[in-house]
């Protein structure tokens, strides 16, 4: 090993120094650029994310779940998201996703899905008593999860079918019919998307 | 007994698609490091000797392992500088519609660390902390390099058990190049625009602003998604463009998208086994290390499936249904996502976890006790389940000396690996290369459970799960992984510094010894296998090889366990809140 100045410059920080600034230049501008071009030439709606529109109007995006609370719409999960300042909790904030990361066997976790469970027996007086479905009284890892199982959206049908006038048998047809199955049968699990099925409600009405 | 069907069969096809990927990527990754023309190499070629020209390196040149370290510490420092400093600059700089400011210092240095080492570990949320420029040229940048340079250094490795009565282990230019050229690139361009046709985003817009249908007011974070996200899974990089990274929609918003990403996180690492076997001139002795990694790897899911499934007890005496059915995946869904479920979430987590990728589709915090240990185990056992991109090989072949110095010793023979005789010299740089991560991880780990800095940070969680919090962040920035029991506040200057200085030490303290022992390697000649040598390649061998794995991570680690998972799992079956 010849540790010269020179042949460490020559052998070392040079190549070093060049290819950081092509690579950069190369992986770091060209190669999300060229992406972008083509992503907005062949897949336009998915890149820019899957907004979705009623009557003209932007209402959503069909990946993003929305903090729904009023009695005629179906609800989705709970979202521990926080505001963008990180003081207070902000359910589905869609620039500041996040979990509640409440271990599992932290007193905050059992009194807060306790509460959900009370809460959501006070909305749901006509749902079937018993448990309630685990994915309506936990948090979602993303805190924007868009969708809901089929037993939590089969459990609000009666509240849902009440405040809008319709037949029980009315919604709980158009949740199975919004049911997404598993990619090939196989991966994934069956789920109904929120924002999907509320729009279909409201097409409904008209 | 709570584990499904459908989970049987989805890990099995997973399983078998990893392992139809491992020979041919593997081949192909041999033609690439071996310097021979690809498929590719009319596309690529022009830009590879266009690179070189540019910046002096002759490609003919092969380096000595001591030339190679310092190429690779030289260029990985570089890249660590540009990073802090975008980091530091991003609010005077384009392609930052959301007007976000400068990133404070010890957080610039940490992420900087953080990428640098393939880590990814993030103290920060990426669409409250990031200009689209740095995700893309700082941190797009470096899943590439970080990635590429793993590769490189699992070459060289193997260059120096391959080769006989040698001095060169390669040229770190050449072997970095091609496989950013030859390799990720390509497999980047296409995997990123098959995730945006799923609804991975790709855009430079500003934040969407979205009057609900309930009255209400969402503000969406964009960004060019896809291409990092890609490059994310692929170089066992792991660290997400969003805050909730893997579980956020918009970066895995599938099934099919969940499918790509695991097999984007793992394929290279199982390849790179047939790839080292190729090289040696024996493809078995690089299947015996992937049935090693693969019955690991079976033995995480083990563990954590049941326990996932099984839902937490606290909650279903409340009246929580966990019961897996048609109607519902059940079990513990705090921080999963309802179209992964439990099984598309936990053989995620395993996998994440037995890379060195650190991406997460669920958050682990939220995770039951033994749900939670797995991955942590995972990490600390050295990441070597296939492993990360190089890092996993090289990882493994550590292993592999141990485990024949072992049997060595039982019989009382000297003991080879690949025909080379392996004296006092390497064994020592194997067994300080396997010493140095639980001397950093419970060494930070016993100093943060006792200091008030790092007590404070126990914010959301308490009692033994605050334990596996401090050693969940050692074990994962020291193996450079990166996902993390995100419920401690990390972003504090205690565990920004530390944090950092584990990540660090993981990385280059871990990669000197082992180019040290490639370069011993190289220059010794091979002795035939005569009737005493100890073959390498049957299942004798892998039992052992994964027996020592086993017994080294559990005599190392075992103590610290108890007090952290296994006690929380006892009382949390005894009713126990903190």
């Amino acid at each position: 090993m010849h540790l010269s100045l020179k042949s460490l410059l020559r052998e070392y920080l040079r190549p070093a120094l060049m290819l950081t600034l092509l690579l950069t230049i190369l992986l770091g501008l060209l190669y999300p650029g060229v992406v972008t071009a083509l992503a907005q030439l062949l897949f336009p709606y998915q890149a820019n994310g899957s907004l979705r529109y009623a009557d003209g109007r932007l209402v959503g995006s069909e990946l993003i779940g929305q903090y729904w609370t009023s009695p005629k719409y179906f609800h989705g999960r709970p979202s521990a998201t926080l505001s963008d300042d990180g003081s207070h909790l902000q359910p589905y904030n869609a620039e500041n996703s996040g979990a509640s990361n409440l271990g599992p066997t932290n007193k905050v976790l059992v009194q807060t899905v306790q509460q959900r469970i009370a809460e959501l027996k006070r909305e749901n007086p006509d749902a079937p008593p018993g448990p309630v479905p685990a994915d309506l009284v936990t948090a979602s890892g993303s805190g924007l999860d868009p969708d809901i199982s089929i037993a939590a959206a089969l459990y609000q049908v009666p509240r849902v079918a009440k405040a809008r006038g319709l037949s029980q048998e009315t919604v709980r047809q158009l949740v199975l019919s919004h049911v997404q199955g598993r990619f090939l049968g196989i991966f994934g699990e069956p789920h109904v998307n929120v924002l999907d099925l509320n729009l279909a409600l409201d097409a409904l009405k008209h | 007994m709570s584990i499904t069907f459908n989970s049987f069969v989805q890990i099995a096809l997973f399983l078998a698609l990893v392992l139809a990927l491992t020979k041919p990527l593997g081949l192909y990754m041999t033609k690439v490091f071996n310097g021979e023309r690809t498929w590719l190499s009319p596309v690529f070629a022009p830009l590879e000797r266009f690179l070189y020209r540019a910046c002096g390196i002759d490609p003919a040149r092969e380096q000595r392992w001591t030339g190679y370290v310092i190429a690779m510490l030289v260029f990985n420092l570089a890249g660590m500088l540009l990073l802090y400093g975008l980091e530091r600059t991003q609010q005077w700089l384009p392609l930052n519609p959301q007007h976000l400011g400068p990133v404070e210092p010890q957080l610039a240095f940490n992420t900087a660390a953080s990428f640098t080492t393939n880590t990814n570990w993030q103290n920060y949320a990426g669409e409250q902390t990031m200009s689209y420029l740095t995700q893309m040229a700082g941190l797009t940048y470096h899943n590439f390099i970080s990635a590429a340079t793993g590769m490189a250094l699992a070459v060289a490795l193997v260059r120096g058990l391959a080769r006989h009565s040698a001095e060169h282990l390669g040229n770190f230019w050449v072997d970095l190049t091609r496989a950013t050229l030859y390799i990720l690139l390509p497999i980047c361009l296409v995997g990123a625009l098959v995730l945006v046709s799923q609804g991975v985003v790709q855009n430079f817009n500003p934040y969407t602003v979205v009057h609900t249908l309930d009255g209400g007011l969402q503000v969406i974070a964009q960004g060019p998604v896809a291409s990092q996200e890609i490059i994310k899974e692929l170089g066992t990089n792991g660290g997400g463009f969003f805050n909730a990274n893997s579980a956020h929609p918009y970066e895995n918003p599938t099934a099919l998208t969940n499918l790509i990403e695991m097999l984007a996180i793992i394929s290279i690492g199982a390849g790179m086994f047939y790839m080292f076997g190729r090289m040696v001139g024996n493809t078995r002795q690089g299947w015996a290390l992937w049935a090693a990694a693969a019955i690991l790897f079976v033995l995480g899911l083990a563990v954590a499936l049941p326990a996932e499934q099984g839902g937490n007890p606290l909650l279903a005496h409340l009246g929580v249904n966990q019961q897996a059915s048609a109607l519902q995946p059940g079990g513990n869904m705090e921080g999963k996502e309802v179209r992964f479920g439990i099984t598309d979430s936990v053989l995620f987590t395993v996998t994440t976890t037995a890379t060195s990728c650190g991406a997460v589709n669920s958050f682990l915090d939220s995770y039951t006790p033994l749900g939670g240990l797995v991955p942590l185990a995972n990490i600390a056992l050295g990441e070597v389940i296939f492993g990360g991109v190089g890092s996993g090989l090289y990882g493994m072949l550590m292993f592999a000396i141990l485990t024949v110095f072992i049997a060595g010793l039982m019989v009382g023979r000297t003991p080879e690996y690949l025909g080379k005789k392996i004296e006092r010299k390497e064994v020592m740089m194997a067994a300080l290369a396997l010493l140095i991560s639980p001397a950093t991880v419970l060494g930070f780990a016993a100093v943060a459970s006792v200091l008030p800095q790092g007590l404070a940070s126990l914010t959301t969680n308490t009692g033994p799960h605050g334990l596996s919090e401090i050693l969940y962040l050692y074990t994962s920035s020291n193996g450079n992984n990166g996902s993390a029991f995100a419920g401690l506040a990390g972003n504090t200057p205690f565990y920004n510094w530390t944090g950092a200085l584990a990540m660090l030490i993981g990385r280059f303290a871990f990669l000197i010894p082992i180019l040290a022992f490639g370069g011993s390697l190289v220059g010794k000649r091979v002795v035939p296998a005569g009737p005493g040598t100890f073959p390498t390649t049957g299942p004798l061998f892998v039992s052992l090889l994964v027996g020592v794995i086993l017994i080294v991570g559990a005599l190392t680690y075992f103590p610290a366990y108890a007090l952290g998972p296994i006690v929380e799992h006892l009382l949390m079956l005894a009713g126990r809140t903190f």
